[in-house]
């Protein structure tokens, strides 16, 4: 028994991973002024491509530097903040007005469902990432015109799970009930029906904060995303593309940052799924 | 059967008018589409003049109605740029897109089927527990960043394949690779799905009483009835690959229409991102038409309208 109890305890340990590393990327990026050794955009053009370890002068570059001899730990850390920023932003948005559109399509019914579904519809059927780029080219870049865009681009996933869920909430008695004693369609909503379609509607939330990542960077990757001489970990793999030859260090890290970041939330997601799924 | 497929046809047709609708409006979106396509040195004279070709300076009705109209007939204007008609730019570079898509679905066919079959008939075992990680990881992984770490290991140290650029197979195999991993996930999970649903079913307990070997049951009973959610996926993946491919191509120097899409913006060719983007969105209606179609000859219940 007592050799049992021990790794018990280790398993189930384990199975938090992901909610810590996504906990410590995330003070990483609130913290960065902080824990950041270095100024990130602090350019020392005689320490440039230096190997991860590189000393000068007292100063340790852990990761190395970029092509303008910058600290890539600090830009990495910095960039943290731009990639889960922007990826908060954009599903709590996008989040509002899908759940938003689709409770009350699946709510009213009729012509409102008709038109608002249509929309998600034409929405959907232009590949995402198409239409984020389109819409970026016409903003122009920037950080709240890369959140603006994620948004317009995301919502109708949002309104397809919440509309799906209203109307089976919809037809359960105490929705009917409320509308009997006069309730109006926002107090309806928001009392009775939101409390019980938000369960999937968290799950795809946390599956598309990965994806709002992936996209950002994607969209940093291009130059259509935060501009230089900001730090972004998209940005950070573009530059390093261009090294790889010669400085393997720069694509690498932004890389495995974005790839941690994307892999907790999806296990997360993926666990929450589980559960909830379960739970009905 | 036939009130079906008209009711498909014509949503398909109102989503696309949508999307003409759509993008026609995006381009609007801060007023004035004309600086969208001069180089940031223009004149205001060359605004003026830009503005009158193009009818910019018509009421925005008129616009939107002339817009319709080149569209219907598949009008999708020229290249500013270029200076050749938008059609002719986009034909030159499909093919060398379709060559990417389909080595990125042969990917994912090849190594998810298996897998999510795997994953299904092992379930609670700790392979399937690692294949899902494996999935996952798939899942997590940047295109961009997968890309250029083989680039790096299999291109630059390794120098077993051709870091980027076109032309033999050995060029195709790291952008399919980069491609495909995310459509990998997808299969695989869709078909251990699939097969978790099957496996439940009377006719497997009835198949495995009578005696029948795993493999011939797996092969004979299992995957072709697993086949319907794979198939219906796949119309979805194909404009997934179509915007994936934006990403892999810039990456791999692949020159389709993704790269094509890139250049477009950094040159201001802004007819040809229109195009590209319409493009991607009809191959989108029409992929998810064909699967509904095929859907409903295969199972009838679809085009009953009765619950699954």
């Amino acid at each position: 028994m007592n050799m049992v109890l021990p790794r018990f305890s280790v398993q189930k340990s384990l199975a938090w991973w992901p909610a810590v590393l996504l906990a410590a990327l995330v003070c990483a990026a609130v913290f960065a002024p902080v824990l950041a050794p270095l100024d990130p955009d602090r350019q020392n053009l005689l320490g440039r491509l230096k190997v991860p370890g590189y000393e000068s002068r007292g100063v340790t570059y852990w990761l190395g530097t970029d092509e303008l001899g910058r600290d890539i730990l600090s830009r990495l850390i910095y960039g943290a903040r731009i990639s889960i920023s922007v990826a908060v932003l954009s599903v709590l948005l996008s989040g509002i007005v899908g759940v938003a559109v689709g409770m009350l399509a699946g709510y009213l019914r009729g012509w409102w469902e008709t038109l608002l579904m249509r929309l998600v519809d034409i929405f959907l059927s232009i590949p995402a990432i198409l239409l984020a780029i389109i819409t970026v080219a016409v903003l122009g870049p920037g950080f709240f015109n890369v959140v603006i865009v994620l948004t317009l681009t995301r919502w109708p996933r949002y309104a397809r799970v919440a509309y799906g869920q209203t109307l089976s909430v919809g037809k359960r008695p105490f929705v009917t009930l409320s509308q009997a004693m006069g309730g109006s369609v926002p107090r309806v909503l928001w009392v009775h029906i939101l409390p019980n379609i938000i369960g999937p509607v968290l799950v795809v939330a946390t599956l598309e904060f990965g994806l709002m990542v992936l996209f950002e960077a994607g969209l940093s990757f291009l130059g259509l995303g935060v501009q230089p001489p900001t730090a972004s970990w998209g940005a950070m793999l573009s530059t390093g593309r261009n090294y790889v030859a010669t400085a393997w260090w720069i694509a690498t890290f932004p890389g495995l940052g974005l790839f941690l970041l994307v892999l907790s939330a999806n296990l997360i997601g993926d666990r929450l799924s589980d559960t909830i799924g379960k739970g009905r | 059967m036939r009130l079906f497929l008209l009711n498909r046809l014509f949503q398909a047709c109102t989503t696309a008018f949508g999307v003409l609708t759509l993008v026609f409006f995006i381009q609007r979106l801060t007023g004035d589409p004309t600086a969208l396509l001069l180089p940031e040195t223009a004149t205001q004279e060359d605004f003026e003049a830009m503005r009158k070709t193009l009818g910019f300076d018509r009421p925005l009705i008129e616009q939107y109605l002339s817009f319709l109209g080149d569209m219907v007939q598949f009008d999708l204007g020229k290249s500013f740029i270029q200076n050749a008609p938008v059609a002719e730019i986009l034909a030159s570079r499909i093919p060398q897109t379709l060559q990417l898509a389909g080595g990125a679905l042969v990917v994912a066919f090849a190594i998810g089927l298996p897998l999510g079959a795997i994953m299904a008939l092992q379930r609670g075992k700790w392979i399937s527990r690692w294949i899902m990680g494996f999935v996952l990881a798939c899942q997590s992984m940047p295109t961009f960043w997968s890309g250029i770490m083989m680039i790096m290991v299999f291109g630059v140290w390794l120098k077993w394949l051709p870091p980027s650029g076109t032309g033999t197979l050995a060029h195709l195999v790291m952008p399919s690779i980069a491609l495909g991993l995310l459509s990998l996930a997808t299969y695989a999970r869709i078909t251990r799905s699939a097969v978790v649903d099957e496996l439940g079913r009377d006719y497997i307990r009835s198949a495995r009483a009578r005696g029948v070997k795993t493999p011939r049951l797996v092969g004979k009973h299992l995957l072709r009835n697993s086949a319907i959610p794979v198939i219906s996926i796949t119309a979805l993946e194909v404009s997934q690959l179509l915007a994936g491919a934006v990403i892999v191509e810039t990456v791999f120097a692949w020159p389709g229409l993704g790269q094509l899409t890139v250049q477009s913006i950094a040159s201001r060719d802004f007819a040809v991102v229109q195009a590209v983007v319409l493009l991607g969105a009809w191959v989108t209606i029409f992929a998810n038409l064909l699967a509904d179609i095929l859907y409903s000859i295969i199972d009838p219940r679809v085009r009953l309208g009765t619950s699954l």
